[in-house]
Parts: structure tokens; sequence; C-alpha cells
């Protein structure tokens, strides 16, 4: 569904993505992990067009859609999350979601009930009316999710929806993402939190200093040598092992 | 029907009327705040709703009053049907500089400055080239007949600035319940978010321009046929741009009667300093006065009442 | 084809304006550079030190020159203190609002010179304004000659000061890095009101180099306020350098335009460099990022 190709971005020296290439099928949910500053947002940025990268290519339903305009990735059927949030901040949640609706429709009355319904699904039902600005931490995530969500993509892209949430909500959040997957909608991830990716994810990828260093189960990379010490420092999984 | 329509059909009503049994000075001033009102009204398409913050609106309101007067006064056409000549041209001065600019990726502070360039270019242009006789102006020949936008009772261009009002409140009615409108909103909050949720935010940037340009324009070419007279520092001066941005401003930029309200408030500042003026005679110089406190309600209502005095109205927004 | 000789006095003439568009442009882009806020009301405040230097020229009859110490030290204290008490409490959040708020105070400004110094415009008679300085063709007035120099050196001094002084290596902190001067101790807010007042300084010395020579009223602040930020924007938003260069830049291009088009048409070329440069080059000559 998804495929990067050996993509790279530069800001002035520093090389904040290197040659990264990934795949994401229809109907996965796929973890993206890596330590502080490994490139991950950057490489979404890439993907949805948020950066013109340097090299490499993105293909999306096997349309090359290397280096479109935002919104063409999101009328392409893909759409991005930002792991700082970004709520409309002087407009209620319900406003905020329409903007995603309208995505789909013109039509005021029909884009007003299609938010309510996704803020249904997101666990915003109650928060309708609430202004932007005044969402608590998980309030903001869920919006990210809920207005992204509201405009319909095939394949969502979350950047670090659970960063900064308690660990409940941390639960409601990973069978909201579950629920959305259900419904027929690929995600790929970015995630800190090691529970959730492993609860979630049938696969991931491992980003450190740019460069793609593993790929396969959430088992498998919790036992890979190279991703402990990416995480951890040189050295780390000799000790570990020990 | 709500309380707000009814509260608006009764306004409406009473600006109906008002002219039936104002005295001819009151109808003028009437006229002037719902003229002013619309202007203010094609600033906060741009600038309250989208958040395109221009310091160079006057350029639109130029062109308009420029294009129906040459087209008037140097090639013989009805004014009326240069009207919306004149609403194309503005339109298209807004499609243009909204382009360059945003195009070229200008924003906030930047784009604010490069209005006001623009409009300072206009000005300089209209007071150099032949064909709007420079410095000295055009003048509309008097012929006072409705045929010739020109109307013996004050009573008639009122209604006129008062139809102009409805309409750009209609038009900014309609932004707060459409798609188009909630696109605007979107970029003004956050254009990395709008671009993400599929929003093309350039063209919808250069869309409200345009429309904002054509609106202003309009008022130009009113501006020109209710004082038959027009120069370069009139049509293209900073004032006027500073004068629709302020009515917002204080009146609440981004809500659909915060130009009229504002509008409504350098009226009301303009005639207190004036009749000051009259009774404290130190106080002769009328304009200063009123533009000082203007000055000083743009500074506090930038700083700690976004909203304007439209913000003192609105209950605040519920919490959780 | 116009004489040489007079593009060259031309060129001289521009050259002397621009010394003290330098001092102007020095003080707005040392604001942006280190507060990150346009200030608008620069036109309005230099307009207000010419007013400054007139009334003390009119009232106790110091020469323009003479008052340069006093009127720079009012303006860096007034400069100080209206950033504490009115810019610094609203120098945050969307960059439009502050240009917003230094806007509210330009016309504030203005409209208080219109009320208490009436519209007329003033002038300053020096007894050595008629006098001349031969230069090859052309003929320079003394008056801009002076303050030409007076300018390039108070622009040198300010430059010594920032890269010697300990106020000045903070300012320069301050304006790379904020968080990071916080950090190490710097009194941030502090270096903030002393840029701001600094910038308000740089202002009260080109009130008293312009008076001479020039006229003022209280529309002069518009006359300056888009020169300023021309300036600034070519030589690039911030930069010192660049203020110096475009100054120079702008003052030529202003007497040639004049020359070449006319008094009207002339004053285009400032517009429409502001234009294209923001349009093709937003960082100017020697801007880094934006
Ligand atoms: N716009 C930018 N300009 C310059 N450098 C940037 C920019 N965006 C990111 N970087 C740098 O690129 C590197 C990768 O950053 P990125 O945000 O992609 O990391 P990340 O993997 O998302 O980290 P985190 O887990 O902290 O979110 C970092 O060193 C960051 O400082
Ligand atoms: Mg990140």
């Amino acid at each position: 569904m998804l495929e990067v190709r050996e993509l790279s971005k530069s800001f002035g020296g520093l090389k904040a993505v290197d040659q990264a290439s990934l795949d994401v099928r229809q109907g996965e949910i796929v973890g993206l992990i890596g330590p502080n500053g490994a490139g991950k947002t950057t490489l979404f940025a890439a993907i949805a067009g948020f950066h013109a990268p340097d090299a490499g290519h993105v293909a999306f339903e096997g349309k090359d859609i290397t280096g479109l305009a935002p919104h063409r990735i999101c009328a392409a059927g893909m759409v991005r999350t930002f792991q700082i949030t970004q709520p409309f901040a002087k407009i209620s949640v319900r406003e905020n979601i329409m903007v995603g609706a309208y995505f789909r429709t013109a039509d005021r009355k029909l884009a007003e009930r299609e938010a309510e319904a996704v803020a249904g699904i997101v666990g915003m039902a109650g928060q309708l009316d609430q202004m932007g600005a005044d969402l608590t931490v998980a309030g903001r995530k869920r919006l990210e999710l809920a207005r992204a969500l509201a405009t319909g993509p095939r394949l969502l892209l979350l950047d670090e929806v659970m960063a900064g949430l308690n660990p409940t909500e941390i639960t409601e959040i990973v069978q909201v993402i579950r629920e959305i997957r259900n419904s027929g909608i690929t995600i790929l991830l970015i995630e800190h939190v090691m529970q959730a990716v492993t609860s979630l994810a049938e696969r991931v990828y491992v980003l450190n200093q740019g460069r793609m260093i593993a790929e396969g189960t959430p088992a498998a990379i919790a036992e890979n040598a190279q991703v402990v010490e990416a995480y951890l420092g040189h050295g780390a999984a000799k000790v570990l092992r020990a | 029907m709500s309380r707000q329509a009814l509260l608006c059909a009764l306004g409406l009503a009473a600006a109906v009327i008002y002219p039936l049994v104002a005295p001819n000075y009151l109808i003028n001033i009437g006229m002037m705040v719902f003229f002013v009102a619309f202007i203010g009204q094609s600033w906060n398409i741009a600038g309250g709703f989208a958040g395109q913050t221009s310091f160079g609106h006057v350029v639109f309101f130029g062109t308009g009053a420029y294009t129906s007067t040459i087209l008037q006064v140097t090639y013989g056409w009805n004014p009326w049907l240069a009207w919306p000549a004149a609403m194309l041209a503005g339109g298209i001065v807004g499609w243009v500089i909204a382009f360059l600019s945003f195009r070229a990726g200008l924003r906030g502070s930047y784009f604010a400055l490069i209005t006001l360039a623009f409009a300072e270019v206009f000005r300089i242009l209209a007071n150099s080239v032949p064909f709007t006789r420079g410095g000295l102006g055009m003048l509309i020949k008097a012929d006072q007949r409705p045929i010739n936008f020109q109307f013996k009772e004050p009573i008639w261009i009122y209604y006129i600035a008062l139809a102009l009002c409805v309409i750009s409140l209609l038009i900014a009615w309609q932004l707060t319940r459409n798609r188009f409108g909630a696109r605007l909103v979107a970029i003004r909050e956050n254009e990395d978010a709008a671009r993400a949720l599929g929003i093309d935010v350039f063209a919808e940037k250069v869309k409200v321009l345009t429309l904002s340009g054509a609106m202003c324009a309009a008022g130009g070419t009113f501006y020109a046929q209710k004082y038959l007279y027009i120069d370069p520092s009139i049509a293209f001066g900073v004032d006027k741009s500073v004068e629709m941005l302020l009515v917002s401003m204080v009146g609440g930029a981004g809500t659909i009667f915060g130009p009229l309200i504002g509008s409504v408030a350098l009226t009301a500042i303009n005639e207190i300093t004036r009749w000051l003026a009259s009774v404290v005679p130190a106080l002769k110089n009328v304009q200063p006065l009123s533009l000082v406190v203007y000055g000083i309600m743009l500074v506090l209502i930038v700083a700690r009442l976004p909203d304007g005095l439209m913000g003192l109205f609105r209950r605040k927004p519920r919490h959780a | 084809m116009l004489d040489p000789q007079i593009i060259f006095a031309g060129v001289l003439n521009g050259l002397l304006a621009g010394g003290i568009y330098v001092l102007v442009a020095v003080g707005l882009t040392l604001i942006y550079g280190v507060l990150h806020i346009i200030n608008f009301a620069h036109g309005s405040l230099l307009m207000l030190a010419m007013y400054a230097v007139f009334f003390l020229w009119r009232l106790i009859g110091i020469d323009p020159y003479v008052a340069l110490p006093v009127v720079i030290a009012g303006a860096f204290v007034f400069g100080f203190v209206l950033y504490r008490l009115v810019i610094g409490r609203f120098s945050h959040g969307r960059d439009e609002n502050i240009l917003l708020i230094t806007l509210g105070l330009s016309i504030v400004i203005d409209n208080v010179a219109l009320l208490f110094f009436g519209g007329d415009t003033q002038t300053i008679d020096v007894p050595y304004a008629g006098s001349f300085v031969e230069l090859g063709a052309a003929f320079l007035p003394l008056p801009k000659l002076i303050s030409f120099g007076a300018s390039l050196l108070i622009c040198a001094i300010l430059g010594l000061y920032m890269a010697k002084s300990d106020t000045g290596k903070a300012i320069r902190a301050v304006a790379k890095e904020r968080q990071g001067a916080r950090l190490v101790g710097i009194d941030v807010d502090n270096i903030f009101a002393i840029s701001y007042g600094i910038g308000i300084a740089c202002l009260g010395a080109a009130a008293c180099l312009l008076m001479p020579s020039y006229y003022v009223t209280p529309t002069s602040g518009h006359a300056f306020v888009l020169v300023a930020f021309t300036i600034v924007v070519l030589g690039g938003m911030g930069s010192f350098i660049g203020a110096a260069v475009g100054g120079f830049i702008i003052g030529i291009t202003e007497a040639l335009g004049g020359l070449f088009l006319g008094e009207q048409l002339g004053q285009i070329g400032i517009s429409l460099i502001f234009i294209l440069i923001l349009l093709l080059k937003p960082t100017g000559l020697f801007g880094s990022k934006a």
C-alpha cells in the first residue's frame, strides 16, 4: 500500500533521514520506533508532503506521490497527525473535526454528522463543544486522531499519539486504534510506548540516526541486539545478555 | 425564529426606518457607518476570518474607485455598469497580489508589509501616470440622477450603503457556516494542520483575497460616486487601510458583526470628539483625538481582547 | 540622457542621505534581531525625536548637533520605558499581533503629535544651512556632509559597543540564542528593554542629524517607515552590515529615481525594491534564515 524507497532528508549538514525504506501493506498496523531524534517525525513529514525529500521515492497504492503537496496526498487517501498537537485553538472540537470532514463533503449538515460520528469513535462525544485551546494533552491527541480520521483516509500516519498520556488513557487509545484498523484503515504509527507497539503492531521498523536498522515482529525486534544498542548505547546488548 | 434572527430583523427594520425620521446630517453619519462597515468587512474576510492581516487593503479600494471613475469620465460608461467592472478589477488585483505573495511563502507580518508596499506603488503610479490625471485627482461631473448613480436625496445613498453592509454581513454569515469559511478559519488557526487535513492552503488564500479585493473595490466605486472626486492619497492613502483594519480589529476580527460594531464605535468616538471640540476650544483639531483613542483601543484589544468589542457581548466559551 | 556630472552629484547626494538612513535602519534591525518584533512605530518615533530636536532649538536655542547627546540619552530612556510599559508586556504571541500593537502605537504617536504640534511643516534654520562644499561638479550641503560623517561615526561606535562591551555581548548572545542566554544567567527581559532603547536612541541620533537639512511634520514618520523597512529587508532582517549596505543602496536609488523618473514617480523604486526582495529573496542580501 505504501512503499518508501531510500528516502533521504537533510537539514543543513544533518542527515535527519538517510536512505530509509519501508513498506506498509493493506490492513496492517505497522510500528515505527527509534530513539529521540532518530528522524521518525521527519520521515513522516517527508512521506506526507511536508518536506520535499532530497532523494528517494514514496509510492502510495502504486502511484508515485514523492514531493506532492500535503493536500494532494490527503486526497490520495493518506493523512498524518502531528506529534506536537496542532489544534485549531479558537474553534470547538466539533468544528475542528468538521474541517477534516469537509474534505469529503461540502455539506455542512453532513460534515457535522460525520464529525460527531468520528468524535464517538475516538471517545470525544462529550467534548464536542469545548474549544480546541481548552483540551488536555489526552484531548488534543484524540483530536489529532479524530480530525485525520474525518478526512476518510485509507492509511493513517500517527505520530506519538500516546506520548504524555497516563496508563488508563493509553489503554483507551490502544483500543480506539484497534477499532480504527478493524474498520478497514491501515495504520503506520510512531510510538515510544513499547507496550502499546507490542500489543498493536504486526511489524515494527526501527530507525536510528536516520537509518532503518531493523524490521520484524515486535518480539523479534525486542531481541535484536542492534536495536537494543541503539536505545541503550554501545555494548548494552552484550551487558544485558550477560 | 431564534433570538438572534429576531434581533437582526429588528435591527434591519430600525436601519430602514431611520432615514425617514432622522435629519440629513444624521442620515449622512449613518451612511458612513454602513459604508465603513462594508469596507471593514472586506478586510475582515481576509484579515479576520482567514487571518491574512493586510496593511494595504486600500489598494483594492483605490483600484475600484479609479476603475469606475476612469471608465465613466474617460470612456463615458454608465457608473452602474462600471461598478461590476471595478469589482472585477479589484478581484484581479487581489488575485495577483495574493498569488505573488503566497507563492513566495509570505506570512504574518511579511504579508502585511508587502500589501502596504503594493498600495504605495499604486498610489505613486496614480500620482504619476496621465490617465489618472496625477495628483490633481479626478472629478465626476455632477448630474444628480439615479441613472448616474448620483442622488439628490441622501436617503438613497444611505440605502445603498445599507444594502452593501447587509450583503457583506450575509457573506460573513455564510462564511461561518460553509466549507470555505471553515477552511479559512482552519488556515488562520494553524496552516500546517490545515494542509495536513487536505486543504489547499495556497488556493484558499488566493480565493479569499480575490473575494475581499472585489468587495473592497465595490466600496471604492461607492465612495467615488458619493463624493464625485478621488485623488491618489484618498484612493490609495494609508489612512483608509488603517480605517478598515481598525474597525474590524476593534469590533472583533473574524466575527460577523465586528466591522459594523467597530464602525459604530469609530463614528461615535468621532462625534464625541467633534462635540468636545465645540465645547473645549483648545481641542479645535478633532480628528487626531479620536484616532488617539482608536489607536489605544487597538493596542488594548490586540493585547487583551482578541475578539474585540464583540467579545464583550459574547458569553465566555464553555469550559470543561 | 542626463549629464554624467548631474548623475554623479545625484549619487553623492544619495550616499549622503543613505548615511542617515543607515542609522534609522540599524535601530530597526537591532530591534528585530534581538526581540524578533517588527517595530512599525519606528517612523513615528523618529518623527517624535525630530520634534524634540526642533523644540530644543526653537525654545532653548540648542543647535541640533549640540543636542545629540541629550536627544540620544532621552530617546534611549524613552524607548526603554516604552518597552517596559507597553511593548514588553505584549511582545509575545503571533508576530502580526505585535505588528498591530506597534501600528496602534504609531497611530497614537502620529495623532498626539498632530494634536499638540499641529500639521504645519517645521524646519530649523541653522546658520550653516546655506553652506556648500564643492566636490568635483557636485555642491554638497554642509549640514548633510556633517550628518553623514556623524552618522557613520555613531554607527561605528555602536558596532564597537556591540562587539566589545559586556552589554553588547549580552545583546548578541540573546539575539543568537534566547534560551541559552537565559540559562547562563543573562537577564533577558532587561536586555530586550536595553536593545529597544538603543534602537530608539539611534532614531534620536538620526533626528539630530536630519533636522538641519530636513523638515518635520506629524506625517514624517510615514515617509521614513517604508524606507527603513526596505533597507532592513534588503540588507536582511537583523543584519547590521545589511542595514549599512542597504541604507546606501536605498539612498542612491531614491536620488537616482528622482533624477530619472521625476519627483513623484521616483519614489516608486523603494516600494518596488521592497516588494521584489520579499518575493524573490526574503532573506535579503546578508540575512540568515528568516
Ligand atoms: N525543521 C528542522 N530543521 C532542522 N533540523 C530539524 C528539523 N526537524 C528536525 N530536525 C532535526 O532532525 C533530527 C530528527 O528529528 P525528528 O523530529 O525527525 O526525530 P524523531 O525521531 O521524531 O524524534 P522524537 O522521538 O524526539 O520525536 C533531529 O536532530 C532534529 O533536531
Ligand atoms: Mg518525532
